[in-house]
């Protein structure tokens, strides 16, 4: 698992765009710019052959303190890409300011990063730009808030408003039960 | 005799042929709560968009508030068809990051339980997929042996779904002679019993019709869409991470990765089916090689099962706080992050953790393929009929517990 000619070639194609690398159990990691990782992802996948989109994935870096990590801005986008030819593994890291919470999609490169970045949008709140379907997908959406966030409680104080209509609609549909007929009035209630 | 009430639907005129409708997310074809909006004319599908997240449990967001232990019980939830492989990947991800040895016996252990599951979710596949074209037979072959491996997975941790077999460091006991007596005589058996199947379907007209060309991917855009699995080894790409990265003790069996060439649906049926011989192999060599020591290393930070036979160890629940705290408060844990990929029945089940030096995962986020592969349906069905879209949903193999996390 040797992909530090990786490394090399993308601080020589792009110099301003390679922040810092490191490798960690023996994986390597970049950390890129924001501005062009589309430009990084179309250099890795046409070039260096990474053409497998493994994983994709945002962090909230708000409550983490870390001693060997640097991190500027809140959050991360991650990127991990693999070439099935060359057996060579490399994970891109991207900061995303808190302000300005965007990123450029790369699905014009991998028809597959539209549900990743769905998900990512859907749970962290960092919108991609030039998506052609950017809405929720795994919450409802009517969903308030981004569940990963790391404000976002692990238990709320009140019900998802679908689930009130639901309870609602269930009470009010109760008189055309089936059982309360058979059985006495209060063994259901 | 009442009489059928019929509703009148207004259609404009000269667009009688175009319909939307909602499949799922009860119909019993989407293997589960998938729904999926379909825009047709007549019978073909202009436009499919999948709807997923009916069984979203939040599990990235509860794993952030548990310890690594305690997060093992959430992957039996992810593919509860074929839970135990879902559980290896999850060690085998922990222990990468955590740097912890896990011994030679747990891992062929780990091996043959991954092989079992893989053959079990394998089984279940084919059986639903066989049952939607319209093949009664086949399902209720395949639910015969399935039964078989519940029913040793029963006897080896007593739970046929929700395992939770492996721990942090090793496995959780160890398998008695009975157990390996039934494995045996199963693997024994299972190569007539997959040529029964094959004698149902194999060049059975109407399932030669129903998949031959139905659904065909193209290596190019199996990649592009990040199919893993024997949906990606049916275009004929090798990509298996069991060869790619080695885990448990993948690289000490001797096993080939089928790869079929048209990537049509027949093509991925024959990879699936070619992979249970493969496992019966590897299952085979499992039970020859089976080391013997100690099921779990000595640094596994666990709550180890009680090792004396025959009595039960009671563990009240300060004393049970005080294991969960153990961990807790190890300090050996080291910061950074790790991506491991594992081979699940249905394709690349990834795990990234961030790990910020504590208990529990800063950041862990799960790669889930059946959530990749329907994601996928949408550029597959374009332009397919209803009747395909079933056989195309079937191939893919998808689990919804999975897909929504």
């Amino acid at each position: 698992m040797e992909s530090n000619g990786i490394v090399e070639k993308l601080r020589e194609k792009f110099p301003d765009e390679v922040l810092a690398d490191y490798q960690h159990l023996g994986q390597n990691c970049v950390l890129i710019r924001r501005d062009h990782i589309l430009d990084v992802c179309r250099y890795l996948r046409d070039e260096c052959s990474m053409n497998h989109l493994m994983c994709l994935c945002g962090v909230d870096n708000s409550t983490r303190t870390s001693t060997v990590d640097s991190f500027s801005e809140r959050f991360e986008v991650v990127y991990q890409l693999y070439s099935i030819a060359t057996k060579q593994m490399i994970r891109l890291r991207t900061q995303v300011p808190e302000d300005d919470c965007s990123i450029e999609s790369i699905t014009s490169l991998w028809i597959g990063a539209d549900w990743l970045e769905r998900e990512c949008f859907d749970l962290m709140g960092i919108h991609f730009d030039g998506h052609p379907d950017l809405r929720r997908i795994l919450t409802p959406d009517d969903w308030e808030g981004h569940p990963l966030r790391k404000e976002y409680p692990l238990r709320g104080d009140r019900e998802w408003i679908g689930y009130e209509e639901l309870k609602a609609k269930s009470k009010e549909l109760s008189k055309f039960d089936f059982h309360s007929r058979d059985h006495e009035k209060g063994e259901h209630e | 005799m009442s009489k059928a009430m019929t509703v009148d639907i207004p259609v404009s005129a000269g667009d009688e042929d175009h319909y939307r409708i909602k499949m799922g997310p009860q119909h019993p074809a989407t293997h589960g709560v998938l729904r999926v909006d379909l825009d047709l004319q007549g019978e073909t599908i202009l436009e499919c968009v999948p709807h997923v997240g009916y069984l979203h449990r939040g599990f990235e967001k509860l794993a952030e508030h548990r310890s690594y232990v305690q997060n093992l019980v959430l992957t039996d939830r992810l593919d509860y068809i074929a839970a135990m492989a879902n559980n290896v990947g999850y060690c085998e991800a922990v222990e990468k990051l955590l740097g912890i040895e896990v011994p030679l016996r747990a891992r062929y252990l780990r091996t043959m339980v991954c092989e079992m599951s893989r053959i079990s979710g394998h089984l279940l596949g084919l059986a639903t997929h066989a049952l939607d074209i319209g093949a009664m037979t086949v399902f209720l072959y395949c639910f015969r042996e399935r039964e078989t491996l519940l029913e040793l997975f029963a006897e080896l941790c007593g739970a046929r779904l929700t395992p939770t077999y492996t721990r942090l460091g090793g496995v959780r006991q160890d398998v008695t002679h009975s157990i390996m007596m039934k494995l045996e005589r199963f693997v024994n058996e299972f190569p007539a019993n997959i040529e029964e199947y094959e004698t149902l379907i194999d060049t059975n007209r109407i399932w030669l019709m129903r998949t031959v060309d139905v659904g065909t991917l193209s290596a190019e855009d199996a990649v592009s869409l990040s199919i893993t699995g024997p949906s990606l080894r049916g275009s004929g790409v090798d990509y298996d991470i069991r060869k790619h990265f080695p885990y448990a003790a993948y690289d000490l069996v001797d096993f080939e990765v089928p790869l079929g060439e048209t990537g049509d649906t027949y093509a991925r049926y024959r990879c699936r089916i070619e992979e249970m011989h493969q496992s019966n192999h590897i299952l085979r060599q499992c039970i020859e090689q089976m080391p013997p020591g100690p099921i779990i290393g000595d640094d596994a930070p666990d709550l180890v099962m009680p090792v004396k036979q025959g009595r039960k160890l009671e563990v009240d629940a300060p004393a049970r706080q005080g294991l969960i705290k153990l961990i807790e408060d190890r300090e050996t844990f080291m910061e950074g992050d790790i991506y491991v990929p594992t081979e699940v029945p249905k394709g690349e089940l990834g795990f990234y953790f961030i790990s910020d030096g504590k208990g529990s995962p800063y950041r862990m986020h799960i790669r889930s393929p059946s959530f990749i592969h329907i994601g996928a349906l949408k550029t597959m069905a374009k332009g397919v009929m209803v009747a395909d879209l079933i056989a195309i949903i079937g191939t893919m193999d998808v689990v919804l517990g999975e897909c929504d996390r």
